[in-house]
């Protein structure tokens, strides 16, 4: 009953306008246009920005989710979310490691995190003079210096309107399908990137180095501009668990690639996947989709799926511009009663295009795990060509491992190959492992990172380490 | 065609002696197909071929009235020459001869089963379309150990005679154990732009051989949409074979259930399209028990803007260990405005099997014709070789050797 007086009052306070108060605010529960002005006028966005939600919630409205996924979930009611919640004051947040679970810092442990980057993925806050010399604020210097803009996305709205007006929902417009759309109406905060023309980004440009925005919430929203001849190298969450107390994560990313520019996107998702019976766990349904706008582009999609308790996503090229070339390297594992629909789509419109799509899915327990996928060259795409290779781990009976590959092509100067496979480790390499002196664990882990090792390759250094050990982690417990 | 389907179904009934019971059933699944309507793109499975709109463009208005009453003369001169055979005639959807001539008579026993009601484990509308028309059922029992010494051909012929736009037909075969059929599909169209709807039912039981042949050759503006349900008892092996060439819009259907260990199932097939065709094979292999196999090779030649879809699907069940599921498709298209769709599928929830499928399209390798071009071909015997040798891998897998060369003969494929 707390709640619900609490509630009462917080829209008491909103009827006779905002609050100044940030700390604070939470904005009703349910989804109304009243709920997205609040979210709108709360960022003190231009009115385009407003009018942009509405029209997709005015779109929202009328479609239903869907229902043609592999993995079922109990029907989300989106009356009973709040849409909106400022970050939580420090005074709730945990004041040092020791108060966490000994569990996650045991995992923090084998990930090899040192207790600086522990102490701030909890929240715990950080010593100030820490702060002040950290890495991230020199990074930030220096991406000013070329010109690169790297803010959230709320900020550029406000300092840099005419990029974001041109280019937000030029790739997922607001029209899409039902959670995309349901993005476009509520999302919060999320990243925002500008290449300027000929820049090559110094670094590899991280959500962990954007100070302010640790919270972004649920409904997160990136959008990425490589102008002409320009590059950047995007890294997106972390190996570390994360745990949060939202269970539908529907975010949109945007990338845009001008001529001769390039994007390469890289994921380690390891959200919070549920307990051994399959309660709890993250929801996460993201749209990706990258378009390749100018010729001699090129969009690259690497993704380390391990947690959630429905991983739900396509990360998707558009091909417009001639001579461009999409990539996807994707490894899904699932363990426990964890599912995943995950694949991609490439889609070929300009000529001499080019996409490759590398996808591993290693699926323990009683999970279930499925690659879904297109491929469509048009009729205009000469000469295009699309490589395709996906491969299934299965490890015990109780799981499942799909694939679904969708191939269209409608240009006889073009070639589609594809391949796939699904079988378990043989018992021959577990045998030889074993021989070896490893024990069955650690051999599954060795073989496993054998069988992703193509994707592996293609995460940046820093991550692909601590990937490989995030690998080994996850398949815990499902052998022997 | 609510209508008209009503009046035609009232039309129908009068000519059968039906238990109420029966009819009953049959109304029922004229009520489902008249709910439902003709599949569209929206289903899965039609996803590629709407048949809605092909039957609307291609046919319009369909009648459904057969007068059963009327016979038709047999045209001996579309029998195949060269092969001894046993023959079922079907002219205009009428069964008008069944002769198993060279067969032991006490060995085959045909049963009429004009009255019963079929149930198939298929959710499409086009089932109750048959199930609601079919007037005449037969099914074909092979007794215990009896392997035909001939094969059957099954001559499906439509000519100008014709009463009605849609033909259903439904035949059932039983094979007892270590029996053995082979059977040949013979299509001979001449009627224009009917929509033919066909179900057959396949019963293997122990250590029994199926071999189907279905030949789609001869062209002509129906459309024909076969549906084959085979289900597998232990040891039991079925083979199809499709070619799949002539009718304007055509679509095969197998579901094939290997219920029995060591059972296994292959399906191989052809494309051969030009002008405006559009073909369509879709497969359901279940893998339902463990040590079963299953091999598929699906291979396609596209000219003009003609169309071609494969859709296959490896299912294995969580018991079902030590699988063997290959499935391949190949497709070469040679006009740009031809099409190929594919979407090859595996849904496995056994871990140790071995299941793998492929998938490739594209033009023919222009290395290939200039290699063959400089050793003094021209440039159309180079891609007639080239497209000879992609699709006579298939045909090579026809396991019967007469059979075989009846269809390269056909095909026109040389060694």
């Amino acid at each position: 009953m707390d709640n619900r007086q609490k509630e009462i009052n917080d829209l008491k306070d909103y009827k006779y306008g905002f609050s100044t108060d940030i700390e604070n605010i939470q904005a009703p529960k349910g989804l109304n246009e009243d709920v997205i002005k609040f979210i709108s006028n709360i960022k003190k966005e231009p009115a385009w920005m407003l009018e942009f939600r509405l029209k997709a919630f005015q779109r929202f409205k009328v479609l239903k989710e869907p229902d043609w996924q592999k993995p079922k979930f109990p029907k989300i009611d989106y009356q009973d979310l709040y849409y909106y919640s400022a970050p939580k004051s420090m005074k709730d947040k945990p004041k040092s490691l020791d108060e966490l679970d000994p569990k996650l810092l045991e995992t923090y442990k084998k990930l090899g995190i040192p207790l600086q980057e522990q102490a701030r993925l909890n929240g715990i806050a950080v010593d100030a003079v820490f702060d002040s010399v950290s890495v991230a604020t020199t990074f930030k210097d220096e991406l000013t210096k070329q010109g690169i803009i790297f803010c959230p996305i709320s900020e550029a709205i406000q300092n840099h309107p005419e990029l974001v007006k041109k280019y937000l929902g030029s790739v997922i417009p607001t029209s899409d399908h039902f959670f995309a759309t349901l993005n476009s109406a509520v999302f919060t905060d999320g990243s925002f990137v500008y290449i300027p023309e000929g820049v090559r980004c110094p670094m590899e440009l991280s959500t962990y180095f954007r100070i302010n925005a640790s919270n972004t919430g649920q409904f997160e929203r990136t959008l990425i501009i490589a102008d002409k001849g320009s590059y950047v190298s995007y890294l997106e969450g972390c190996t570390a668990p994360m745990r949060d107390e939202n269970q539908l994560h529907a975010a949109n990313v945007e990338l845009i690639a001008l001529d001769d520019a390039e994007i390469k996107y890289s994921t380690v998702q390891n959200w919070y996947p549920g307990d051994k019976d399959g309660k709890g766990g993250i929801y996460n349904f993201v749209t990706k989709r990258g378009l390749c706008k100018g010729k001699n582009s090129k969009i690259s999609w690497t993704q380390v799926e391990t947690g959630s308790a429905i991983t739900w996503k396509y990360p998707s090229c558009i091909l417009k511009g001639d001579n461009s070339v999409g990539e996807f390297y994707s490894i899904a594992i699932t363990n426990n009663h964890q599912k995943a629909d995950t694949g991609t789509k490439m889609i070929h419109l300009g000529k001499n295009t080019r996409s490759k799509i590398i996808s591993k899915g290693i699926s323990a327990g009683s999970s279930d795990m499925t690659y879904r996928g297109l491929v469509d060259i048009s009729s205009k795409a000469k000469n295009s060509t699309n490589y395709t290779q996906c491969d299934s781990l299965l490890m015990g009976n109780k799981c499942g491992a799909h694939t679904v590959p969708y191939i269209k092509n409608k240009n006889s100067e073009s070639n589609i190959a594809h391949e796939a496979t699904t079988s378990k480790i043989s018992e021959d390499q577990l045998h030889y492992c074993q021989q070896r002196g490893l024990n069955p664990e650690e051999a599954v882990g060795l073989i496993v990172n054998g069988f992703c090792k193509e994707v592996l390759q293609q995460l940046p250094m820093e991550f692909a380490v601590e990937a490989q050990k995030l690998v080994g982690i996850s398949l815990e417990g499902s052998v022997g | 065609m609510k209508e008209q389907l009503k009046k035609d179904f009232d039309n129908s009934l009068k000519n059968l002696s039906l238990s109420q019971k029966d009819i009953e059933i049959k109304k029922f699944c004229l009520d489902n197909f008249i709910d439902k309507g003709f599949p569209n793109k929206k289903e899965e499975d039609w996803k590629f071929s709407d048949l809605n709109q092909i039957i609307k463009n291609n046919i319009g208005e369909l009648s459904f009235y057969n007068d059963q009453a009327y016979t038709n003369k047999v045209d001996t001169s579309v029998f195949v020459d060269g092969l001894e055979h046993n023959k079922i005639v079907f002219i205009n959807g009428r069964i008008e001869k069944i002769d198993f001539e060279y067969e032991k008579k006490d060995q085959i026993e045909i049963i009429d089963q004009s009255e019963t009601i079929n149930e198939f484990k298929n959710s499409n509308s086009l089932s109750d379309l048959n199930n609601a028309f079919t007037n005449k059922c037969f099914k074909i029992l092979v007794k215990k150990s009896y392997k035909l010494v001939k094969p059957l051909i099954i001559y499906h012929t439509t000519n100008s005679k014709i009463w009605s736009k849609n033909i259903n037909l439904r035949l059932n075969f039983e094979l007892d154990k270590d029996s053995s059929l082979r059977l040949i599909d013979l299509f001979n169209d001449t009627s224009e732009k009917n929509f033919l709807n066909i179900f057959y039912n396949f019963e293997l039981k122990e250590n029994a051989v199926l071999k189907n042949y279905k030949v789609d050759k001869f062209e002509n503006k129906n459309i024909k949409y076969s549906f084959n349900n085979i289900d597998q008892d232990k040891d039991s092996i079925s083979e199809t074979f499709i070619l799949s060439s002539g009718s304007n819009f055509s679509k095969n259907e197998i579901h094939c259930n290997l219920n029995g260990i060591y059972s296994s199932a292959f399906v191989n097939g052809v494309f051969s399209l030009n002008n405006n065709k559009h073909h369509e094979i879709r497969s359901i292999i279940n893998h339902l028990t463990e040590n079963t196999k299953s091999y598929q090779l699906i291979k396609s030649v596209l000219d003009e803007s003609s169309k071609a879809a494969y859709q296959g699907k490896i299912f294995v069940n969580s018991d079902a260990q030590k699988t063997d599921g290959y499935q391949l498709s190949k497709a070469i298209l040679l006009n740009k405005e031809s099409e190929f769709n594919a979407k090859p599928e595996l849904e496995i929830y056994a871990d140790d099997v071995k299941c793998s499928h492929g998938s490739a399209s594209g033009s023919l390798n222009e290395d290939s014709i200039f290699y063959l071009m400089s050793r003094g071909l021209n440039y159309q015997q180079s891609r007639e070789l080239l497209i000879n040798g992609f699709l006579l891998d298939v045909v090579e897998k026809i396991t019967d050797s007469e059979i075989k060369n009846l269809i390269k003969n056909m095909i026109g494929i040389k060694e």
